[in-house]
């Protein structure tokens, strides 16, 4: 049996359509769009919460979206151990809903970045990143006004020992600097995980680098590792 | 009783005009009626000093489906049951005001121009002008207009993949915000923004309507600035919504591909009023608008105020009879209110309604019928002095290597990366050139082999210096740009960016550079699809620079054929293809360097489609490793920044001129430098002595030096860092 992803999208989502290409074009599994108003995600073996505006950012970026009918199932989703990927401002709905500790605030530099981005692996796990090593630097892209990373010193200090922490912002050589952080992040953090390890949030895009032309395929790593779970979920 | 003088300036309409409104309509028109003459009879909306000029422009063509002036964009064929729409315009006015949301709403205004054709927006470009950095007014304009762009553009989901920055004195205090989206169709999903049938409905979807921009288009975009303090102008600046302009994007489309609507209509520039007269007009129908129905956003407003109104995020659409119930529930599915504010009537009459009473009745052809003017120019005493000019004298040849560095980290040439950084490229992951990559921005379009190729350009220093050339130039340089990307130019749209046309000097610059475009076009076989025209860019009585800018789109037939500017292989051969002959008229080393701008630019057309016919060809025989045309910077910057981009040095020499800093920085268009495997070389000589374009060996590409003989030699690192840091430097954030 084929796995299906469902995309979630709310009003000023953009990153669906390109989440739907990678699952359904390059990865070659199933995918179906969820409308914010709806409920109903039986059927579905993993969530996505793509990137975009939802709801224009107004209030706060992800305030508005987490609120949305949808999210009281995909709360319920993550529960039962569903896999759930929030990237760019699905990763801040998943902090406004409470499934990922943490908050995004606005990049330091006050600007919006766009731009390619090391990434440090931090933990090979399923069902996110089984097919990366710890320590492997990869290469995913930033689009984002607001990624920096917060949480307080005690909070942060648990997920730095249980093991939530999926990614740093680093350099080539996988060197976590000040000058590789794109956006402030405290710890360079670019992505977390629940305790459970089950719900990720990441600002970069995975999404945008799944074929050659477009600049990688380093995106493949997450998507593949994912599949590689659902199969063995399903096994 | 007849208009006083103060109510005809608010509207911007000469008495002469007035005179002509009454004689039309056989009557004094009431306050509703002559707002909408205001409106529509603006230099904005009707194009008064330009409309003459612009049927100079060829507009046909074999690709051509929808031609420019016909719809809200123009539309060109690529095969496959798909279309690419397209359009440029300009903010300027509104930007010198509020930087920040006259460039969103620029950039607003832009996607519902492609939105109203039922295509999808698929990418923004801009092209911007300001004043130098050194001024504070002007960075405060600079980082404005970016952020707003940015602001506006992140929201929506549409990429921002490339265009163009220059700064010039020219521009202080009056910048230039030109934006251009394209928008993919497909077959039989073209929407019209025509009202054709008696009966049916105009629904008002979107934002309420307020009181923020009245008067927009004929008070602010159609008259010169002061040069003093023009806060008071910012009320007729509007703000933006990009939340409901991404959501108003899917609602449309959901609601074009229904088949429940007749037309669809972006309520732009002069709101209500000219979208639905418009429509009208198109149609040869008239209509009726209940006033009261349109949904405010507060109290007290008149039928005036709603009918001028330039809110933002506002499409009226023209809906079947019969058919509003299910259009209404694809809006309400996204949260959108729709408002049923009048018919389509069969008189050729436009009723507006108020409190069950007509507050205006006037025939849509009187409505549309702007006076024509073609005041006829004179050259300008200018142009004879500074083509004789003398050049300052040759400076000694051992500054030539901290010359390039200069030219490099100068304001109009070093990377834009901290300007592109901040808006998304890649959203919709179809981007294959990213900005700073190549002479073009490259699109690929999913489930075909294609891609389109998009450049947008235009040298106002050039065409201040000679405004036929100028014109034709911008043509030929944003087609080239589309050239070395692969792609074979298929259509332009333009920006008219000029002063005020009711002086001779002025007129003259308008009238000749739409002459040397339209030569330019006929020449190179591409078609004017769409464009608009910004007139009274002044400030303080002075024009800003003749500033033809021109957007060009090139289709790949093959992706994979596609080219950008970097170096990509040691032992490589550089070429150059085309005339090398150049001196050093309107050139950015003069400038930059002398502080002079003069001379007189020429440029060959014939010599041109040549060189352009003859790279498109060797790129689909995959022949070239890279290319990147000599503009800003001449010869010597172009090589480098090929090799910059490609990270990859550069040993040669390049073609010697009459002094050594033309052979160098010398502007000549119609000059090509690509790289090829050495083993290709003498094909690609032979192919293009076919065509009869010159074409010279320069060197070869490797190491990590940058090595021009006799001239310069430097490590790759320091141009990296000149050009890399040059606009920050000059911003003072490095």
């Amino acid at each position: 049996m084929s796995s299906r992803f469902a995309i979630v999208v709310f009003p000023g989502t953009w990153s669906d359509v390109d989440w739907h290409h990678a699952i359904t074009g390059v990865l070659g599994a199933e995918a179906d769009y969820v409308f914010h108003k709806q409920t109903d995600l039986s059927g579905f073996d993993a969530v996505v919460l793509p990137g975009g505006f939802s709801y224009g950012d107004y209030l706060r970026p992800g305030a508005i979206a987490h609120l949305s009918p949808v999210m009281r199932s995909v709360i319920d989703f993550a529960a039962s151990g569903g896999p759930v990927i929030g990237s760019c401002n699905g990763f801040q709905v998943l902090c406004e809903s409470g499934l990922l500790p943490g908050a995004l605030m606005r990049n330091q530099s006050l600007q919006f970045r766009c731009q390619p981005q090391h990434l440090l692996v931090e933990r090979s796990a399923a069902p996110f990143t089984s097919m990366t090593k710890a320590g492997q630097v990869i290469s995913i892209p930033v689009s984002h006004g607001d990624g920096n990373y917060y949480a307080d010193p005690e909070i942060l200090e648990s997920m730095e020992a249980n093991g939530q922490i999926a990614f740093r912002y680093c350099d080539a050589t996988g060197a976590v600097t000040e000058a590789a952080n794109p956006n402030g992040s405290l710890h360079n953090i670019a992505g977390v995980t629940n305790e459970a390890g089950n719900v990720l949030g990441l600002m970069p895009h995975p999404e945008r680098v799944v074929e050659p032309e477009l600049g990688g395929t380093d995106g493949l790593l997450f998507l593949r590792s994912m599949l590689d779970a659902l199969h063995e979920h399903a096994v | 009783m007849p208009a006083s003088q103060e109510t005809l300036d608010t509207i911007a309409l000469t008495r002469a005009e007035y005179d002509l409104i009454v004689e039309k309509l056989d009557r004094e028109p009431n306050e509703v009626e002559l707002g909408l003459f205001g409106a529509l009879w603006s230099e904005h909306c009707g194009y008064k000093h330009s409309k003459p000029l612009l049927g100079l422009f060829p507009t046909t063509g074999e690709a051509v489906q929808v031609e420019a002036g016909q719809e809200n964009a123009g539309v060109v064929d690529i095969g496959d049951g798909l279309s690419i729409v397209f359009k440029a315009e300009s903010h300027n006015h509104p930007s010198a005001v509020e930087p920040y949301q006259g460039a969103a709403t620029g950039v607003g205004g832009i996607i519902r121009d492609i939105l109203a054709m039922g295509a999808r927006p698929i990418a923004l470009l801009n092209s911007l002008r300001f004043g130098p950095l050194d001024d504070a007014r002007n960075r405060f304009l600079f980082d404005g207009v970016v952020r707003g762009i940015s602001g506006y553009g992140n929201c929506i989901g549409i990429p921002d993949v490339g265009g163009e920055i220059v700064f010039a004195d020219a521009y202080s205090g009056n910048p230039l915000v030109n934006a251009m989206c394209i928008g993919l169709l497909r077959d039989g999903e073209l929407m019209s923004a025509a009202a054709k049938t008696p009966g049916s409905v105009l629904l008002a979807v979107g934002s309420a309507t307020g009181r923020d921009g009245i008067h927009g288009a004929s008070g602010l975009a159609s008259r010169t600035f002061s040069g003093g303090d023009d806060s008071e102008m910012r009320p007729t600046v509007q703000v933006g919504d990009p939340f409901l302009e991404k959501v108003l994007i899917e609602a449309c489309l959901e609601a074009a591909k229904s088949g429940h609507l007749e037309g669809l209509q972006d309520m732009g520039a002069a709101g209500l009023t000219s979208s639905a007269i418009e429509c009208a007009e198109r149609g040869g129908t008239g209509l009726e608008i209940n006033v009261d129905a349109v949904p405010r956003r507060e109290e007290g407003m008149t039928a005036y105020d709603v009918m001028l109104s330039e809110s933002q995020e506002r499409m009226l659409l023209i809906v079947k009879e019969g058919h509003e119930g299910p259009v209404s529930e694809i809006f309400e599915r996204w949260d959108l209110h729709v408002s049923n504010i009048g018919t389509v009537t069969d008189d050729g009459i436009a009723r507006i309604f108020e409190n069950g009473k007509i507050v205006a009745e006037v025939s849509v052809e009187t409505l549309v019928a702007a006076p024509r003017y073609r005041p006829g120019g004179t050259r300008p005493a200018y142009l004879d002095a500074l083509h004789a000019q003398p050049l300052p004298s040759e400076p000694n040849p051992e500054m030539a290597g901290q010359l390039l560095l200069n030219l490099l980290g100068s304001p109009n040439i070093a990377s834009r990366r901290s300007v592109y950084r901040q808006y998304d490229h890649e959203v919709q992951t179809n981007t294959l050139a990213k900005p700073g990559a190549g002479d073009a921005a490259i699109v690929r379009i999913r489930g075909t082999q294609k891609a389109i190729a998009i450049a947008i350009d235009g040298n106002g220093r050039h065409a201040y210096l000679e405004p036929y050339t100028g014109g034709a130039m911008a043509v030929a340089e944003a087609c080239r740009n589309v050239v070395c990307a692969g792609g074979t130019p298929l259509a332009i749209t333009d920006c008219l960016n000029f002063g005020d046309p009711t002086k001779p000097d002025v007129y003259y610059q308008l009238e000749e550079a739409i002459k040397g475009m339209s030569a330019a076009c006929e020449a190179l076989g591409v078609p004017v699809i769409s464009g608009n025209v910004s007139l009274f860019n002044e400030s303080a009585g002075e024009a800003i620079y003749p500033t033809p800018v021109v957007g060009a789109v090139g289709l790949l037939l093959d992706a994979t054929t596609k080219l950008t500017a970097g170096f990509t292989n040691q032992g490589d051969v550089v070429l150059l293809l085309g005339d090398p002959t150049t001196g050093l008229a309107g050139s950015e080393y003069l400038a930059h360097e002398y502080d002079q701008v003069s001379g007189q630019p020429t440029i060959d057309l014939a010599a041109e489609a040549s060189l352009q016919k003859l790279v498109v060809a060797l790129a689909d025989d995959r022949l070239l490793h890279s290319a990147h045309d000599s503009a800003d910077g001449g010869l010597a910057v172009a090589i480098a920044e090929c090799a910059i981009i490609g990270e990859l040095g550069f040993v040669g020499d390049v073609p010697e001129m009459d002094r050594w800093d033309a052979a160098l920085f010398g502007e000549a268009p119609s000059r090509i430098v690509v790289s090829c495997a050495s083993t290709d070389a003498d094909v690609i000589i032979r192919r293009a002595a076919e065509l009869g374009v010159p074409a010279e060996r320069l060197g070869e590409v490797g190491g990590q030096r940058f090595t021009i003989y006799d001239d310069l030699d430097l490590p790759l690192a320091d141009l990296i860092d000149a050009h890399a840091n040059g606009l920050d430097r000059a911003l003072g954030t490095a």
